[in-house]
């Protein structure tokens, strides 16, 4: 039998002007049965988003009003400040529903669904905040949800499966691997394949293949945009330095983005440095998620980007204390800017996050996620990088960390923890009076 | 022989994937394969995100990786691989990307050519990334093959059928692989979504039986693979010495090799036209 091999010269390259890329980075690498999900997305998008068609973008911004409770303060922390000797701001994104800037993105794609005529959401989750914002979205606009989390973290994070349960999504564990989120999000696209026809995936950061890390990016965006003009209007000017956490990147986009232009602001994403920054070969296990400082070019998830992996180009486990910075890759985009050096990828380990975890707690009253925790961290540590006056993103709240975070503070010697030991002496005093 | 010369009558492609539980033992279950009337193998290079793989390929990835499978052990095997069937390279996008000093995946194809691979299968390289890969393999002479799914459609399909060699990969049913009982229904109108294009068309996703097999050769698929109701039996493995994966595996390949020889048989009867 033979065949004709026609070719099409036009078909089949990454350049760096296709639409979806960004320098290097980007791209649609994913089986065949998504790619007519992933351009019909890609279309909605243009339209719905981009175009403003049918008012989406009225109703989205009225939705994140109204059930989300933007704007979100942009509050000067007082004794951070006096501590640092210069001008530090907090955007408190902790303060948005569901507790996490999580929900901007959730809440977004989700009614862009509905708009798609989509019947059902699929989500994968690591920390649970992304889960429990697509859980909410989900609840608040009628569409049944199914959000897929490695059993690691559903150890970790048993309030926000609860919660999730609560919103009336199931709760699907996935047990391959170290189960975490690289694996959920292995399943979720396993399950987007199968159902493609009337489900949409709300894929949960800047990650993925296009159109996912530019929208997910748009939708963020409400951050830095709101973040720039209430410092114009607060201080009286730009800040000289943004800092968020880095960990697939979607809070520190959507931070970032509105300052991109402005080249006298400086952004630093932080990554977590977990335990150590090498990864160990022989058991192909990264100590840390610092794929932006440690990480190389490779292919994850349907996006050419930077990446944990090993010699062969196996992904490698990554590590944080922190399970939503705890992912092997980072968006392309974020890749990209740290490449032409407008962002400037720093890292702090477990043991300073924990630390900063406290500080803001017991300094500003406000219990940060662990991981908007490292935000702190490295402002603490590096103060003279960040200007006379800096805006930091807490990112989330830190109630869904308690557990996790009493767990570990006594593993360690932190400097400033306080003492948990109340219960023991509790249960002393029951003991003693029975 | 060549993947053309392979497909001139209907063939029997099975997968496995190399390094379950070892290489060796992979070679005795490839042995076995041929023997039991494979025409292709598509033998998996193990990657730690297998997308597009249901539980149980997953597992014998997961399985072959624990046993410390590289992509050059994989090169090695095939190297001294003593079959006279071609043998197709099923992975994923970043293990090409990464191998060699090259940017890009000329290193893993020019190796891949030494060692007498005929082309490639990969899952998560869609036409539009497939440029680079495209030209290595025409470097190279070797084909690559691209995977129609039930969703491809107009356009996206005229260029699929345009760029992939060696055969079409037809999937014959939503989601990921794995053995199922039934022929889908989906298949029929699959391979007359594709029947124009002249280049041979291989079903695969989800046949596990002789009888799903000879159905589909009667649809109109130049061949059939099948992979989860293969690697279901390897998975059974036991002591090297006492175990009958071997045996079990010829005997499945016959079933299957035979289903797609009764299925080429009455498609050439008139009745069966």
């Amino acid at each position: 039998m033979s065949h004709e091999t026609r070719r099409d010269g036009e078909t089949g390259t990454t350049d760096e002007d296709r639409p979806g890329t960004f320098g290097r980075y980007g791209g649609q690498y994913v089986p065949e049965a998504l790619m007519p999900a992933v351009q019909e997305l890609e279309d909605a998008y243009e339209r719905y988003v981009l175009e403003k068609e049918d008012g989406f973008v009225d109703e989205f911004r009225r939705r994140l009003r109204d059930f989300g409770g933007r704007p979100t303060p942009l509050q000067r922390a007082d004794r951070l400040s006096d501590r640092l000797d210069r001008e530090v701001y907090l955007k408190r994104e902790d303060l948005l529903h569901g507790g996490a800037h999580k929900l901007n993105n959730a809440l977004g794609q989700v009614l862009l669904a509905k708009y798609m005529g989509k019947e059902r959401i699929v989500a994968e989750t690591g920390a649970g905040q992304h889960g429990t914002a697509t859980a909410m979205a989900a609840a608040h606009l009628d569409m049944p949800c199914e959000v897929y989390m490695g059993t690691r973290d559903i150890q970790r994070q048993r309030p926000n499966v609860f919660r999730m349960r609560l919103n009336g999504s199931e709760v699907n564990p996935v047990s391959a691997g170290r189960g975490t989120l690289k694996e959920a999000i292995n399943e979720t696209m396993r399950d987007w394949a199968t159902n493609v026809q009337d489900t949409h995936y709300v894929i949960g950061s800047v990650v993925g293949p296009h159109p996912f890390p530019e929208m997910v990016r748009t939708f963020q965006s409400v951050i830095s945009e709101e973040a720039r003009g209430q410092i114009r209007e607060q201080a009286g000017r730009l800040p000289d330095s943004v800092v968020a956490c880095a960990g697939g990147g979607s809070n520190t986009m959507g931070t970032f983005h509105e300052f991109v232009g402005d080249e006298a602001v400086d952004l630093f994403a932080v990554e977590a440095g977990g335990s150590s920054l090498a990864v160990d070969e022989e058991t192909g296990v990264a100590p840390n998620s610092a794929s932006l400082s440690t990480g190389t070019e490779g292919v994850l998830h349907g996006a050419r980007t930077k990446l944990l992996q090993d010699s062969d180009g196996n992904v490698v486990e990554s590590h944080s204390v922190s399970s939503g910075l705890d992912y092997a890759g980072v968006g392309p985009e974020l890749a990209h800017l740290v490449d032409t050096e407008r962002v400037t990828p720093v890292n702090v380990d477990d043991d300073e996050a924990l630390e900063a975890f406290h500080l803001l707690s017991q300094e500003e009253g406000i219990i940060p996620a662990l991981e908007s925790a490292h935000a702190i961290a490295f402002a603490r540590a590096n103060p003279e990088q960040l200007g006379e006056l800096t805006v930091i993103n807490v990112s989330g709240r830190g109630d869904k960390d308690l557990e996790s975070v009493i767990e570990e503070t006594e593993q360690r010697e932190l400097e400033n923890a306080p003492s948990m030991d109340i219960f023991e002496r509790a249960a002393g005093d029951t003991e003693g009076g029975i | 022989m060549s993947l053309a010369e392979a497909f001139d009558e209907p063939a029997f492609v099975p997968y496995l994937c190399v390094g379950d539980p070892s290489v060796e033992r992979t070679r005795e279950y490839v042995q076995a394969l041929v023997r039991g009337g494979a025409d292709v193998l598509e033998l998996g290079l193990p990657f730690s995100e297998p997308i597009a793989e249901g539980p149980t390929i997953q597992g014998s990835v997961v399985r072959a990786l624990e046993a410390g499978t590289t992509p050059e052990q994989y090169f090695e095997f095939v190297d001294s691989l003593d079959v006279d069937v071609p043998v197709v390279c099923m992975t994923y996008y970043n293990l090409l990307y990464q191998y060699g000093d090259s940017d890009g995946p000329g290193s893993f194809v020019e190796r891949a050519a030494e060692v007498g691979i005929s082309g490639f299968v990969i899952p998560d390289l869609p036409a539009e990334e497939a440029g680079p890969l495209r030209t290595a393999c025409d470097d190279h002479g070797l084909d690559l093959v691209f995977i129609v799914a039930p969703t491809t459609e107009g356009e996206r399909l005229e260029r699929m059928a345009g760029l992939s060699s060696g055969y079409l990969y037809v999937q014959a049913r939503l989601g990921v692989t794995g053995a199922k009982a039934d022929v889908s229904d989906q298949t029929e109108a699959s391979l007359a979504k594709v029947s124009q294009y002249d280049i041979p068309k291989a079903v695969g996703f989800g046949v596990s039986s002789g009888d799903q097999a000879r159905h589909i050769v009667e649809a109109g698929a130049d061949g059939v693979i099948v992979g989860s109701a293969l690697v279901d039996i390897v998975a059974d493995h036991g002591d090297p010495e006492g175990d009958d994966v071997p045996e079990r595996l010829e005997s499945k390949a016959r079933e299957l090799s035979e289903g797609v020889a009764a299925g080429a048989e009455n498609m050439a009867k008139p009745e069966g036209q």
